[in-house]
């Protein structure tokens, strides 16, 4: 059924001029993807948060100073070259993560999982989390678990998987009836949740869906860097750590250019340089 | 009392005093083995670790007593295929050294993983990409090697040998024991590359990426290298420490001196191509991906330039200049010296492949994470430390582990008899 | 790990990689049988004696 489609390939814009922090995306993801929590949660780096808002500044003074929220889901990466040999993926010794060539979404088997944690020592955007104690909720909240996400047990790795539940869902639909998914008929909890509507997500192979008409991806790898493929077009777009070629689906765009420069390491100048340069066929795109 | 055990001829301190330096040591072991049920049955909660600190203490125990353990494959190599005759007065010690270098690796990972009793899926589920797969597969292999090398050694014991099965059995073993020898080399080649391997595969952690050759980061290579240089100073470390705790020499000097100089020089040209690597590195890999140098040195609590410094020239350059020269090499006070550092310079190497990989920022929001681990974590990581110590003393006192002990000593047991 | 694991794929990577395990379980394998059974035959023709 699926191979005789054309591929797609999720992914999401999130634009940071509209994001206010609020954390709505945090929430709608913790309650719909079945996420534990802890009694006491102000430890952030052994607490599951699939979407983690993250908070930036422009580090200068008052009246200068600026803020913006940077929400971070995993990123979805397509490796070097966009192959799907994804940091995590690819290391993953008991083939328990693996990227889905039919939707660019990099899933996580938490039975097959065993715990290694090599995934998340990979994942240079800390998007991977380990379960260090077993799942626990309060008590009656049981029954407000999402039937269609599996919790997870003590002692494995877990991620955002794009509320993958959500896609299967609409494409069995989608198959009963014997067409293509609509755009509107797979969206993740975050982005339905988002009250500044900051997150798009859609096909980003389908120039029909929004997500594509913002970022336009460039199919070619970049002229200036081999390693990476599907840069933006949209000079107010990028990626996080773009350079090292990890090529996620997940887009960032704002106005501002402090911010834009803040998803990526450059040395000195290089900003400068490459600030303007937006993929091989930004000159004629 | 456990007189009939003892190999022929040679002294052994009294059982008392025997039962209790074993009483002692294996009080620690049980501290250990206690920490470890907690976290097997309460979880890896008993750690300090996190999601930025997913690989902790222990995983840089486990690095470090594989690298440390290469003694025993690169003696071997040596002896049994290179024909160093000689090594024949240290290799049984190098195997055993091997051996509780490579299970206590194997108990560490047992420990480790979130889920101990889905272990078996790392072979059964394997990704034959990941550097992980090919580090279980060879640890495993190569562990089945060593208990294969130092089963001859045991059935030497006095009474064992005693069963003519058991005594051609170890006939036979020696016999075959290039065969099992190159197969370990060959094993020990992979594994103790794809640790390397392990973190020059990390594209997205810019401290730990590495080019390299095909499919294999040039710390595949530098891995094995270090290996097969610093082991055979672990294996001339503990020769020493057990020489001054039972009083005796047990290694004849002759050895010492080959297996020291050996030792310097693949130490010397390890570093040469660790430095050339770290330049590279330094100057083409990080850059072209967004970094200074200085990124990874600066701004923390903890890791500045004298780590590199340290493990490079001072751990690195300094003990492979020391075994290299003859006279400082034959001098016992500066051979100590330089195996000492040796040893030191390779675990801190190990040490900056786990841990400083971790604790860099990499997105430019991010900050240094530090950390501290538990009494849990401190006390499973020595109890592979007590263990080799309980398994050296019972393998000294009843199997023959030194063929020159008697010769050595023997005008030492004259004058003590007279 | 076995051909009937669904993660198998007929390729290079498998080949090589299980072509070097099975390879060197071989050989141990190989070498230790030969070693016990050879040791069997010796005690049971006491070849050598068991003192030497």
């Amino acid at each position: 059924m699926i191979e005789n489609k054309k591929a797609h390939k999720f992914g999401m814009v999130i634009d940071l001029d509209k994001c206010t922090g609020c954390g709505a995306c945090m929430v709608s993801c913790m309650a719909e993807n079945n996420v534990p929590f802890k009694e006491d949660e102000s430890n952030k780096k052994d607490s599951i948060t699939w979407m983690r808002v993250y908070r930036l500044t422009n580090g200068k003074s008052f009246p200068e100073t600026q803020i913006a929220y940077i929400p971070r889901p995993c990123q979805h990466c397509g490796g070097i070259g966009d192959h799907g040999h994804s940091p995590c993926v690819s290391v993953c010794p008991a083939t328990a993560t693996d990227y889905g060539y039919d939707t660019g979404i990099v899933s996580q088997i938490y039975t097959r999982c065993f715990g290694c944690r090599y995934c998340m020592g990979a994942c240079p955007y800390h998007a991977r989390y380990f379960n260090w104690w077993d799942p626990k909720w309060p008590e009656g909240m049981e029954n407000y678990l999402s039937p269609n996400v599996s919790p997870r047990m003590r002692g494995v790795v877990e991620k955002c998987s794009f509320c993958y539940h959500r896609y299967q869902l609409a494409r069995e639909q989608a198959i009963v009836e014997d067409r293509e998914i609509e755009e509107m008929e797979y969206q993740t909890a975050c982005t339905t949740a988002c009250p500044a509507g900051a997150i798009v997500f859609g096909d980003l192979n389908n120039p029909a869906h929004k997500v594509h008409q913002i970022v336009k991806p460039d199919p070619h790898p970049d002229p200036l860097n081999h390693k990476v493929v599907g840069k933006s077009r949209n000079p107010k777009v990028f990626r996080l750590l773009e350079r090292l070629g990890t090529n996620t689906k997940v887009y960032y765009m704002s106005d501002r250019e402090w911010v834009r420069k803040a998803g990526d390491n450059y040395l000195k100048g290089e900003w400068e340089n490459v600030k303007t340069h937006h993929g091989a066929s930004s000159s004629h795109g | 009392m456990d007189d009939a055990l003892i190999p022929e001829g040679a002294k052994r301190c009294g059982f008392p005093t025997f039962m209790i330096g074993i009483v002692i040591v294996g009080a620690v072991l049980l501290w250990g083995v206690y920490a470890m049920f907690l976290c097997w049955f309460k979880g890896l909660n008993q750690t300090n670790m996190n999601d930025y600190y997913g690989f902790a203490l222990w995983i840089w125990a486990d690095l470090a007593v594989i690298a440390v353990g290469g003694g025993a494959f690169f003696t071997g190599l040596l002896k049994y295929i290179f024909k160093v005759d000689e090594l024949k007065n240290i290799i049984n010690f190098a195997v055993i050294i091997g051996f509780i270098c490579y299970s206590s690796a194997l108990l560490i990972l047992a420990i480790d993983i979130g889920q101990p009793l889905r272990g078996w899926f790392i072979f059964w589920h394997a990704n034959v990409h990941s550097m992980l797969t090919e580090v279980a597969f060879c640890l495993s292999c190569y562990f089945a090697v060593l208990t294969i090398e130092f089963i001859p050694n045991i059935l030497e014991n006095r009474q064992a040998n005693k069963v003519p099965f058991f005594h051609h059995l170890a006939h036979n073993m020696h016999g075959v024991m290039a065969v099992f020898a190159a197969t370990g080399a060959f094993l020990s080649f992979f594994h103790q590359g794809s640790l390397g391997g392990v973190a020059g595969v990390m594209f997205g952690r810019p401290f730990a990426y590495r080019e390299g050759l095909l499919i294999w980061p040039w710390t595949f290579f530098l891995f094995t290298w270090s290996a097969a240089a610093f082991g055979p100073c672990f294996t001339l470390l503990v020769t020493k420490i057990t020489e001054i705790i039972t009083g005796k020499k047990l290694v004849g000097d002759k050895t010492v001196h080959l297996l020291a100089k050996i030792s310097g020089w693949m130490i010397t040209t390890y570093i040469i191509a660790k430095i050339i690597d770290t330049i590279y590195w330094a100057w083409v890999t990080v850059p072209s991906m967004g970094f200074k140098l200085s990124h990874f040195y600066s701004n923390n609590g903890f890791y500045g330039y004298w780590i590199l410094i340290t493990e490079v020239i001072l751990c690195g350059v300094v003990p492979g200049l020391l075994l290299i020269n003859k006279s400082t090499r034959e001098n016992p006070a500066t051979r100590t010296i330089a195996i000492i550092l040796g040893v030191i310079g390779v675990c801190l190497n190990r040490w900056v492949m786990v841990l400083q990989i971790m604790a860099v920022p990499v997105m430019s929001f991010d900050t240094w994470a530090l950390y501290i681990p538990s009494w849990q974590e401190v006390a499973t990581t020595i109890l592979p430390v007590a263990y080799g110590i309980i398994l050296i003393a019972v393998a000294y006192r009843y199997l023959p582990v030194f063929p020159q002990e008697l010769e050595l000593n023997k005008s030492a047991d004259a004058a003590a008899q007279n | 790990m076995f051909p009937f694991c669904f993660e198998w794929a007929w390729d290079i990577g498998h080949a090589i990689f299980f072509g070097g395990f099975w390879y060197a379980i071989s050989i141990l394998g190989a070498g230790m049988t030969y070693c016990v059974l050879k040791a069997a035959y010796d005690t049971v023709n006491d070849k050598g004696g068991s003192h030497h």
